[in-house]
């Protein structure tokens, strides 16, 4: 009797298939579970508003380091975001022919970079000519990481856009580059948003381009010319030392960075889901 | 973008110079890498990468294309996106993060749970041989397979659902249960995607620094060993670079150059891959 066979067969593959998708999740609710369980308990209001202490005593915070994140994170969405979002503009609307495409398979090529690489790339570059370390080389090396992941999705964004209202535009007498910037990227807009928050996510939890950029700061510092410290580099620091308090506090970073992490990550589905909402 | 690659590869090119003139191919083959003595050679941090990477895959990519497979053939429509924007979602955990989950909660559970029954039947084989100390080669590959998982899953979901329907509903139709159609008819449309996929995954994992670097062990050494500690090209980078000067420098950019092709030409076959599935389409160019 064939058949009962291979019905089972189909049976037992669709039931593994469903063991690998739990499977696959456990890790994740792992992760949260013990980043709530253990990370909850050393936040407090010191937490964010106190500075490192010395090694070895207890207390203190990582204000420095929330701060730090905050703007090296914003610097390199200040340079990454436009160039990114020009960069996938021009694809989209102008993107033809060879050179076209080899951007194209570039920007997809470089998304993989590691970015370790990105750090040492930077590092000679910014870091060795200006003689120290800095806030803005970070900034520069999390842009190198935004470009390609943004040109490709406000590509993909603005080619979603009907030709039919670009047409529109041009049958109106709106010249081009009126028509590319008007109508077609502004409909496209939630759609590039949504990849520049995907994009912001992603950086803000980068260690190893910082690690030769920013390099870390036990101070708070707001100047963008010095070393700065950020959650990752925190993170990476403490985890590795010897000092409970200090693992404790890592615990603590990791919370609050993948809080972070998270916002930007909801706010960019929230983004996408209001747009195929208006539609 | 073709400028910022050229400028990427003759910069290190330029800087790493220096070692490449002076250790020559012997660099890729050597196995000491002394600084004091000044002899650099990349033999076990190659070897560490490609290792820990495979075996990162080995234990991602079932689970992944099975992943996969579920959440676009046999998973009910309500469940799809809710499950899909999990896996998503575990992308979005930084790399740091894992580390620390993996110094503090992996490992122990590894020498607890894991280990010692593994070396009590294993123990025999050179892959299971040695002492376990916590950081190692298989923590290494643990982490790396999470991490990877979630990028192999989602690109080749994307590459499933670019295969046309016709050919789900032709299967069926000749009689064909819905895992013969899925095996039949859907995977071999999809085998150059999902290759694709694993090769991004494979880029991704070779190129991955924190994690790695926290919980591998960081030893100059090459074992067959997955108890033992190792070294990837990524972590040396991370733990030497800022202490390093001269021909270390020097040794240091070499290897990042070696990575940087590696990965560059991984990334390029994957690319090229998806891309034949899905022509132009962005599958996986997004950041997840």
């Amino acid at each position: 009797m064939p058949v009962p066979r291979r019905r089972l067969t189909s049976r037992v593959m669709t039931a593994a298939t469903v063991a690998a998708a739990a499977f696959a999740l456990l890790p994740l609710f792992a992760i949260f579970g013990d980043l709530v369980a253990k990370g909850a308990s050393s936040i407090n209001w010191d937490f964010f508003v106190k500075n490192p202490v010395p090694a070895g005593s207890t207390g203190g915070g990582v204000a420095n380091a929330i701060v730090g994140t905050l703007i090296v994170v914003g610097l390199g969405s200040l340079i990454g975001l436009p160039i990114g979002i020009g960069a996938g503009i021009y694809l989209a609307e102008y993107g033809k022919g060879k050179l076209a495409m080899t951007v194209r398979f570039l920007a997809d090529v470089l998304t993989g970079t590691p970015s370790v690489i990105v750090g040492i790339f930077v590092w000679t570059w910014i870091v060795r000519p200006m003689g120290h370390f800095s806030a803005l080389s970070g900034g520069i090396a999390l842009s190198v990481l935004t470009i390609p992941m943004v040109t490709r999705t406000t590509e993909e964004m603005v080619r979603l856009v009907p030709g039919s209202l670009r047409e529109a535009a041009l049958a109106l007498g709106y010249p081009r580059w009126r028509a590319a910037l008007t109508v077609m990227v502004r409909s496209a807009w939630p759609g590039i948003v949504t990849g520049a928050l995907v994009a912001v996510a992603r950086i803000a939890g980068e260690t190893a381009p910082l690690l030769f950029t920013a390099l870390g700061n036990l101070n708070f510092r707001t100047n963008i010319m010095q070393p700065m410290q950020t959650l990752s580099l925190q993170i990476y620091v403490y985890a590795t030392g010897p000092f409970e308090e200090w693992h404790r506090l890592a615990w603590g970073a990791a919370l609050v960075l993948m809080a972070i992490v998270l916002l930007f990550s909801i706010s960019a589905r929230l983004a996408t889901r209001s747009r195929f909402r208006a539609r | 973008m073709p400028f910022l690659l050229l400028a990427i590869v003759a910069q290190l090119t330029y800087t790493a110079w220096p070692a490449i003139r002076e250790f020559g191919f012997a660099f890729l083959y050597r196995s000491t890498w002394d600084p004091v003595a000044g002899v650099y050679g990349a033999a076990p941090m190659i070897f560490g990468t490609l290792f820990c990477s495979l075996l990162a895959l080995l234990l991602a990519v079932p689970l992944a294309v099975g992943t996969a497979i579920f959440l676009t053939e046999f998973a009910p429509g309500k469940i799809r996106r809710p499950v899909a924007t999990l896996v998503e979602l575990l992308a979005a955990i930084p790399s740091v993060v894992y580390g620390l989950w993996g110094v503090f909660v992996l490992i122990p559970l590894l020498k607890a749970y894991a280990v010692p029954p593994l070396q009590a039947v294993l123990g025999w084989t050179p892959f299971f041989s040695g002492t376990f100390f916590g950081n190692s080669m298989l923590a290494g590959a643990l982490i790396l397979a999470i991490m990877v998982l979630p990028y192999i899953a989602s690109v080749s979901r994307e590459v499933l659902l670019a295969v046309p329907t016709a050919q789900r509903d032709a299967a069926l139709a000749l009689g064909a249960t819905r895992w013969e159609a899925v095996w039949g008819a859907v995977l071999p449309f999809a085998r150059p995607g999902i290759t694709g996929a694993v090769a991004l995954g494979l880029g991704r994992a070779l190129g991955e620094t924190m994690a790695v670097v926290m919980v591998i062990g960081n030893r100059h050494d090459m074992s067959l060993s997955l108890l033992d500690p190792g070294y990837t090209m990524a972590a040396l980078i991370a733990n030497e670079f800022n202490e390093a000067a001269g021909m270390q420098r020097a040794a240091l950019f070499e290897v990042g150059l070696v990575l940087f092709a590696v990965t560059l030409a991984v990334n390029a076959a994957a690319r090229l891959l998806v891309w034949r599935v899905a022509r132009e389409s962005a599958i996986g160019s997004r950041a997840v």
